[in-house]
């Protein structure tokens, strides 16, 4: 008896999760009899092994439910209330079968409530019902129960309905987006066994330990070199390696198992939110290993609620900002790159860049200053952190930000990371990445102060020795040891100082970083250089959990035994990325900043042009100071995803944009332009890279293509001059804070100041293609020379931050000298904050603009030169 | 637990641990083993010696000496294999000693003037012929804090 209520339990449990996805599916569609038939058989099933059970309130439970359902059928329309009621019903059933399952009987306590509510949806339905109720059922031999099918009704069902499997499989859960296909099914169904998942770790432990063994064996062998050993040892090695590979197999499930409750999750939310909410599963077919699959079920359901809650617009907020009214959420699975990938998008609201940014002030994890400089992107990753939260009241469904920190600690778990992208107004996607299998792990064995680490293979991007006067150079931006690898600059942890154990020592006696090995990491979009002594060699590793005396350090995720019988720590590239912190990040991209400043000075006269040609055979132009690389790669690197092509460069994903309707090429070579803002690129798909030229730039016609300033001529031909500015956001939503349109104006004359050629180059064309004349000037004292030597400028506009002089200096000096006093003067500045506008304007500074905002500039200058609507 | 029942006589497997003499439930104790190849591991609790791999168990050793406060007085060691929540331990100590078996009506509460640090892993005390034998409270004695976060 008790392993026959087990195994209903169990079954049962899987059916009403097939109820649950089948009823809502059957709301949305009430004329698919199929669904409809296929419900009335699961509740049916439930209702005939109760009975033989002597379970009497999930009979009736069942036996209720049943009869509206077959008032359904018999062409009853399937309202909202009544489907409500039967989930009602559903989750009732639930809560018994819980009990059931830990007391070994049912509860005590009434469903009278329910079976009213089921009988008065019944009793409304068609007349002739009644009559059919009253008779008697003659292989009962009693009259029907009220609402109970008859036999021959039942009977109908069953013809009617395909023969279907029971739904839920452990090989084969039924897919919730379409019913099995009848042979199929059947084959399936005498195919497969019901194992214990206990049975099947236990498997896996066993097999754990013949790759152990195997890995112990293999380097004995390697020891002694030749020997006879070697082929049987191979043959030992392939079988292995298959027996794991089968294994694992048998603890993959598809992911729509964790999803069968979603679409009845975000029905009840759509309904209490008062929310139109369409979800919509792809890939539900993915496969994932068990152990994941339970892990990250609360999380995505977490997600999901969140998405529901605080993503999505109300239907009125959604029609004011020109949505359609149905909020859009998307969870989507798929494989890449040997790992697996998770999407959680909404069509909503997006994140509060604002809100979170002033919440992590607040709770200390970023000074202002810092928040400051950070990027929206950057903004958004605090949401995981620990206690986070910006919801101003947590509602009964979730609070957005809300246990974030527990979503990321539970991926984190699997080994996997989490990523965030939000676009505000126009909705947030989560993307998860988790490693396809978890026990066994490639990973690169290291050393460090005379002990040897793992470092899993997955997070290691390539290995570099630094050297003195090598290609791979370290240096050190105050205190902190930066690697130089090829264009970037990578922050520098040493294994030895983060674990607080003795490194390689130098000669001055301290630990050596020269001849050290690096070995370049990625977390998610952080990319560092964990330094260690010495590098052995790779090898598939069993992960073993760490003893919870040790659990709580974060540099490691777990231990091994290694094939000479050692055991060593596994580092968690996590625990090691965190440590970095975000000073060191910040002194990284200051140093970059500055590297990007120090870069060639261009000629005031002339600028270095890039011809390229990308759709048309007329010759395109932009200032080869802002393009960081040229660069020719394999059509066939190129990927499609998410919809847009990028290409795997340099250990992260670079986007392509393409300045034409014309597709990337598929074969051959594509030449790009690489442009860099800090750590992210992005490319421009071109035709073909013509010449490198010294011109001077004078936009002669401006335009009203957008991603073309004006066309200038160029070595004696008409030249399209490329707004980069325009191409920026197309890869990053966020690159520049606002977008605009440049519009032309009368001549006027603009004195920039900027000791950044980066900058010059950048805001010059921008400038004079909204009509004003500019004259560039790299210091302030430059910039006053020129008024010495006569020069009037309409407007000045300067940088605050500079060497020798800084903007406020030089708006003083303007100020004493009455050949400039009147002039107005803007400022441009990296960071605003109220104490620098105040300072500003005790200077005499007219306005104050953020660096970026293009706009915000040209209509700042509008403003003081009195040109435009406003004059 | 064996002792303090209706069981008369209970099994103590003993060990020396910086000069003082130590008595574990024989119940708790798994095996006694040599400690090899031991491999520290950074950031760990001061008390927790390293992790070695016992027979394809990863068994965490747990140094005694420095677990009870005593000063260390050989240099060769053993280890007590013990179990915890299906994890495995070794208490190293510098000696085993035979298995003593003893009436429970001799067992003792710890006296009051037992240093604290002792007093907090042992249930009581037996007073034999020559020595005092300190009863280990296994549970306790692997309640161990992490370290803090470095």
């Amino acid at each position: 008896m008790d392993d026959l209520l087990r195994e209903f339990v169990t079954e049962t449990n899987e059916s009403l999760d097939v109820v649950d996805v089948e009823l809502v599916r059957f709301e949305q569609d009430p004329n698919n009899a199929r669904i409809l038939d296929n419900i009335f058989r699961l509740v049916h099933t439930i209702k005939g092994t109760c009975g033989f059970l002597g379970l009497p309130r999930l009979e009736a439970l069942a036996h209720a439910a049943e009869t509206v359902m077959g008032k359904f059928r018999d062409g009853m329309p399937a309202t909202h209330e009544a489907v409500s009621v039967i989930l009602a019903t559903i989750d009732r059933i639930k809560e018994i079968l819980a009990s059931l399952e830990h007391e070994q009987r049912e509860p005590e306590g009434s469903d009278s409530d329910l079976i009213a509510d089921l009988h008065s949806i019944a009793e409304r339905a068609a007349k002739p019902e009644h009559k059919e109720i009253a008779t008697t059922e003659q292989a009962l031999g009693r009259p029907l129960r009220p609402g109970e099918v008859s036999l021959e009704e039942l009977e109908r069902a069953f013809q009617e309905t395909p023969v279907d499997p029971r739904p839920a499989k452990k090989a084969k859960p039924a897919a919730a987006q379409e019913p099995l296909k009848e042979e199929e099914s059947v084959k399936s169904s005498a195919q497969s066994i019901r194992v214990t998942v206990d049975t099947i770790e236990q498997l896996m432990t066993m097999v754990s330990e013949l790759v152990l063994t195997r890995n112990q064996l293999l380097e004995i062998v390697r020891r002694h070199g030749d020997s006879e050993f070697k082929t049987p040892l191979q043959r030992l090695s392939n079988v292995t390696a298959e027996l794991q590979e089968g294994v694992m197999k048998t603890r993959m499930q598809p992911i729509g198992s964790a999803w069968q409750k979603f679409p009845r999750i975000v029905r009840d939310l759509a309904h209490d939110l008062g929310k139109e909410i369409e979800l919509e599963l792809q890939g539900a077919e993915t496969e994932l290993d068990r152990q994941v699959l339970d892990q990250i079920r609360d999380p995505l359901t977490h997600m999901l609620r969140n998405s529901a809650d605080h993503g999505l617009e109300t239907p009125a907020e959604r029609r004011a900002t020109g949505k359609p009214p149905q909020g859009h959420i998307r969870l989507a699975a798929y494989h890449e790159g040997g790992h697996i990938i998770i999407q959680v998008s909404d069509d909503g609201r997006g994140l509060d860049t604002a809100r979170i940014k002033a919440k992590a002030i607040a709770q200390g994890l970023v000074s202002e200053a810092e928040a400051d400089k950070l990027s929206d992107a950057q903004i958004h990753k605090f949401i995981f952190s620990a206690g986070f939260s910006t919801a101003q009241t947590v509602t009964s469904v979730s609070g957005r930000g809300v246990g974030m920190d527990v979503v990321r600690n539970n991926i984190d778990q699997i080994g996997g990371t989490i990523d965030v992208k939000s676009v505000a107004g126009q909705g947030v996607s989560f993307i998860i990445k988790i490693p396809l299998t978890l026990a066994i792990v490639a990973a690169l064995i290291v050393e460090v102060g005379g002990s040897r680490f793992a470092i899993p293979q997955i997070a290691v991007v390539e290995l570099v020795r630094a050297r003195k006067g090598g290609d791979h150079r370290i240096e050190r931006i105050k205190d902190t040891a930066v690697l130089r690898l090829r264009d970037k600059l990578l922050p520098l942890a040493r294994l030895s100082k983060l674990l607080g154990i003795d490194g390689k020592k130098g000669l001055d006696g301290k630990d050596a970083i020269e001849g050290a090995y690096i070995v370049v990491t990625q977390v998610g979009s952080q990319t560092f250089g964990i330094v260690v002594d010495s590098v052995f060699h790779t090898e598939e590793i069993v992960v073993k959990p760490m003893s919870s005396k040790l659990r709580d350090i974060p540099m490691f995720s777990g231990n091994t035994i290694l094939g000479d019988g050692s055991v060593i720590m596994i580092v968690d590239p996590n625990g090691v990325a965190r440590s970095l912190g975000s000073a060191v990040a910040t002194h990284v991209a200051a140093a970059e900043r500055a590297q990007a400043q120090k870069a060639e000075e261009s000629d005031d006269d002339t600028t270095s042009m890039l011809l390229f040609r990308a759709g048309s055979s007329q010759p395109k132009a932009v200032p080869l100071s802002l393009i960081t690389r040229l660069e020719e790669i394999d059509a066939r690197k190129i990927e499609l995803s998410n919809g847009r092509h990028m290409v795997q460069y340099r250990g992260q994903l670079m986007p392509l944009v393409s300045m034409t309707d014309k597709p990337v090429r598929s074969e051959g070579a594509q030449p790009l332009l690489v442009f860099s803002d800090g750590v992210r690129s992005m490319a421009l798909v071109v035709d073909e890279i013509v010449d490198i030229v010294d011109d001077r730039l004078d936009i002669q016609v401006g335009s009203g293509n957008p991603g073309v300033l004006g066309s200038a001529v160029i070595k004696g031909q008409a030249t399209e001059i490329v707004d980069v500015a325009h191409f920026l956001p197309l890869a990053f939503e966020d690159w520049f804070r606002r977008k605009d349109g440049t519009r032309r104006e009368r001549q006027r004359s603009i004195l920039l100041v900027d000791d950044s050629p980066f900058f010059r180059n950048m805001l010059m064309p921008v400038l004079q293609a909204a009509g004003y004349a500019v004259t560039a000037a790299g210091s302030a004292k430059e910039a006053l020379a020129l008024i010495e030597s006569g020069k009037t400028f309409d407007s000045v506009v300067t940088d605050i931050e500079m060497p020798d002089m800084d903007g406020f200096e030089l708006t003083e000096a303007l100020r004493a000298d009455p050949r400039s006093a009147a002039t107005p003067v803007i400022a441009l500045s990296s960071q605003v904050s109220a104490e620098l506008i105040d300072r500003g304007r005790r200077a005499g500074l007219h306005d104050y603009v953020a660096k970026f905002d293009r706009q915000g500039l040209i209509a700042a200058l509008m403003e003081q030169t009195g040109v435009g609507d406003a004059a | 637990m064996t002792h303090g029942t209706e069981q008369t006589i209970n099994d103590y497997v003993t060990a020396m641990v910086g000069g003082e003499l130590f008595g574990l439930p024989i119940g708790r104790v798994q095996d006694v083993f040599v400690p090899e190849r031991l491999t520290r591991v950074p950031l760990a609790p001061p008390e927790i010696a390293g992790i070695l791999n016992l027979r394809g168990r990863i068994v965490t050793l747990v140094d005694l000496c420095r677990r009870l406060g005593l000063e260390r007085r050989s240099e060769s060691a053993m280890a007590i294999g013990v179990e915890l929540k299906g994890e495995s331990y070794g208490l190293m100590i510098d000696q085993v000693g035979e298995v003593m078996s003893l009436d429970a009506a001799d067992f003792e509460r710890n006296p009051v003037n037992l240093d604290p640090k002792l007093a907090a892993v042992s249930s009581g005390i037996y007073r034999l012929e020559h020595h005092l034998l300190l009863v280990l409270d296994v549970d306790r004695l692997l309640d161990i804090a992490p370290a803090v976060a470095a």
